[in-house]
């Protein structure tokens, strides 16, 4: 294993960041443009050594990294699993990252990974559920963690609390922060046939450490009515752009991700993303 | 009603069954298609993990085939940790009880390799050893040494030429694959791992060393195999790729 530990950052700047992709290596050591921090996903570097965890210790001496989680399944029924936060305490022990983000969703059933974040019925009884997991992690990790607001397609019948609700509700219990995925926020409004503006509006926005940007597929459900689905394999479109800027004049400048994962395009096509991100930052005291 | 999670897990996996009751869309109508978005975002991303993972079974059994075999594998037998890199553990057993790949009986043994290889790019880092000491050792000297082999190092014993069929597949112009059975060392010696070809009883002997046998037994556990087995080329082997982190005197 890496022992030495890499030089420490200790904040997000409120600038942008992308997610870090192995392709682009070589194009960010010569010149990383706009992006001024970098995201990884966790499960990605909890192999032993060689290439992944060199790079991310290279990346780590020189910009500060946010670690995002896909697999702790915090909102699963099952306790969490602890050989997988045995994992994560260890890798953001070695790292020391500026923050570290997980879903609220849930992902694995019955030792089964099923990689997708899956969603929950918001209610009393699931809101104490994710706060307790949400207690767990923070102990294990000796720090505070933030929490992602998901891209859904459906409701439950179930539901008692609107998810803004929820997640101010998770933030003041925990005391956690949370990350806007304002990508996610319009994904949902539309698919829940609800106002984004509304729910930004609704949005605890000064717990909100980091926000996440990303693209969308468009397709609709059985009755006509739009579904749009997160892809992250695609550029921003215009009226999630809009949304961000509406989010920044009310919250001020956050540290703001570009999330491009499938169909990753080439390195000056994702720093371009980040420079139409930074030109909003920039409209705003940092 | 309240729709649990293994009534949503059973759904997700079985694209036949209903979709659980009490999931709706914004009107409180049933949800069907939304719902195939989970459906289809657990396949198709646990299927690209596969493709990812297994290149060389994707060459020999074709896009299609590969991918309705994927369907059926991701659904008996999910990824066990939210590691992906490591998914597919069962693929080599799954293979072997296949049917209809049953006249293919070498693809368990490239599935074992495509997953040695995978474990052999994200072990831990190793330093290669001096070993210019040994070149001036006497023979009982030299066999009485153990070795320690770096993490990365891996073999798979095959009774299939798997070392011909990986290499035919992944490198431009290289030859077809012979009828004779080969064992593989893999190894990484910087960042990417490489495959070698084992000489006759190489195998044993370095399954031997890995076991913390000394040269001396590790060559009688190769001649146990292959009578004529040649030490030399397979200590060239290792110590040219970098294998032997520590070389450790007997007593």
């Amino acid at each position: 294993m890496l022992d030495a530990q890499p030089k420490r950052f200790d904040r997000l700047p409120n600038r942008p960041g992308v997610g870090y992709k192995p392709q682009h290596f070589a194009d960010i050591m010569q010149d990383a443009g706009p992006v001024e921090w970098f995201e990884i996903h966790a499960e990605n570097y909890m192999g032993q050594g060689g290439r992944p965890l060199a790079q991310l210790r290279y990346l780590a001496e020189r910009y500060a990294i946010s670690v995002h989680g896909v697999g702790l399944s915090i909102g699963g029924e099952a306790p969490l699993d602890q050989d997988h936060l045995d994992r994560l305490k260890h890798l953001v022990g070695w790292l020391q990252p500026a923050r570290f983000s997980e879903h609220l969703a849930w992902s694995t059933h019955d030792t089964h990974f099923l990689n997708d974040l899956l969603p929950l019925p918001y209610t009393n009884a699931t809101l104490t559920r994710v706060c307790d997991h949400i207690d767990q992690v923070q102990n294990v990790l000796g720090r505070e963690m933030m929490l992602e607001n998901p891209s859904t397609y459906l409701a439950f019948a179930e539901s008692t609390l609107q998810e803004t609700d929820f997640l101010a509700e998770v933030a003041r219990r925990s005391g956690c922060g949370l990350l806007l995925d304002v990508n996610n926020v319009f994904v949902s409004a539309t698919n829940q046939n609800l106002d984004a503006r509304a729910y930004i509006d609704a949005f605890p926005l000064a717990q909100v450490g980091e926000i996440h940007l990303g693209g969308h597929d468009e397709d609709e459900d059985e009755t006509g009515a739009p579904l749009l689905i997160d892809s992250h394999g695609k550029p921003v479109v215009d009226p999630v752009w809009a949304l961000y800027d509406y989010t920044i004049q009310r919250a001020g400048a956050r540290p703001t991700l570009i999330e491009w994962d499938n169909d990753v395009p080439d390195w000056p096509e994702l720093a371009a993303e980040a420079t139409r991100a930074a030109l909003v930052l920039d409209k705003v005291s940092p | 009603m309240s729709v649990g999670q293994t009534d949503f897990t059973a759904a997700l996996l079985d694209p036949a069954r209903e979709v659980p009751e009490g999931l709706t869309n914004p009107d409180g109508q049933p949800a069907t298609k939304r719902f195939d978005v989970y459906r289809n975002n657990v396949a198709s991303s646990l299927l690209d993990a596969l493709r990812t993972g297994f290149p060389v079974l994707r060459k020999l059994l074709g896009d299609e085939f590969f991918d309705a075999m994927g369907g059926i594998y991701l659904r008996a037998h999910p990824p066990a940790t939210p590691m992906l890199m490591f998914f597919g553990q069962e693929m080599p057993t799954c293979l072997a009880g296949f049917a209809p790949v049953a006249h293919l009986p070498y693809l368990p043994d490239v599935a074992r390799l495509e997953l040695a290889l995978r474990d052999s790019y994200h072990a831990a880092d190793a330093t290669p050893a001096d070993c210019s000491a040994m070149a001036t050792m006497s023979a009982d000297q030299l066999l009485a040494l153990r070795l320690t082999l770096a993490p990365s190092l891996k073999v798979i014993c095959s009774a299939h030429p798997v070392v011909g069929i990986w290499r035919a597949n992944m490198i431009e112009g290289a030859p077809a694959p012979t009828a004779q059975p080969e064992d593989a060392l893999i190894i990484r010696p910087e960042f990417d791992p490489v495959i070698e070809r084992l000489p006759a009883g190489g195998a044993a002997f370095v399954l031997a060393l890995m076991a913390g046998q000394t040269l001396g037994n590790a060559v009688e556990a190769a001649e146990a195999q292959f009578t004529n087995f040649n030490l030399t080329p397979v200590l060239q082997m290792l110590l040219h790729t970098g294998a032997i982190t520590e070389v450790l005197n007997e007593g």
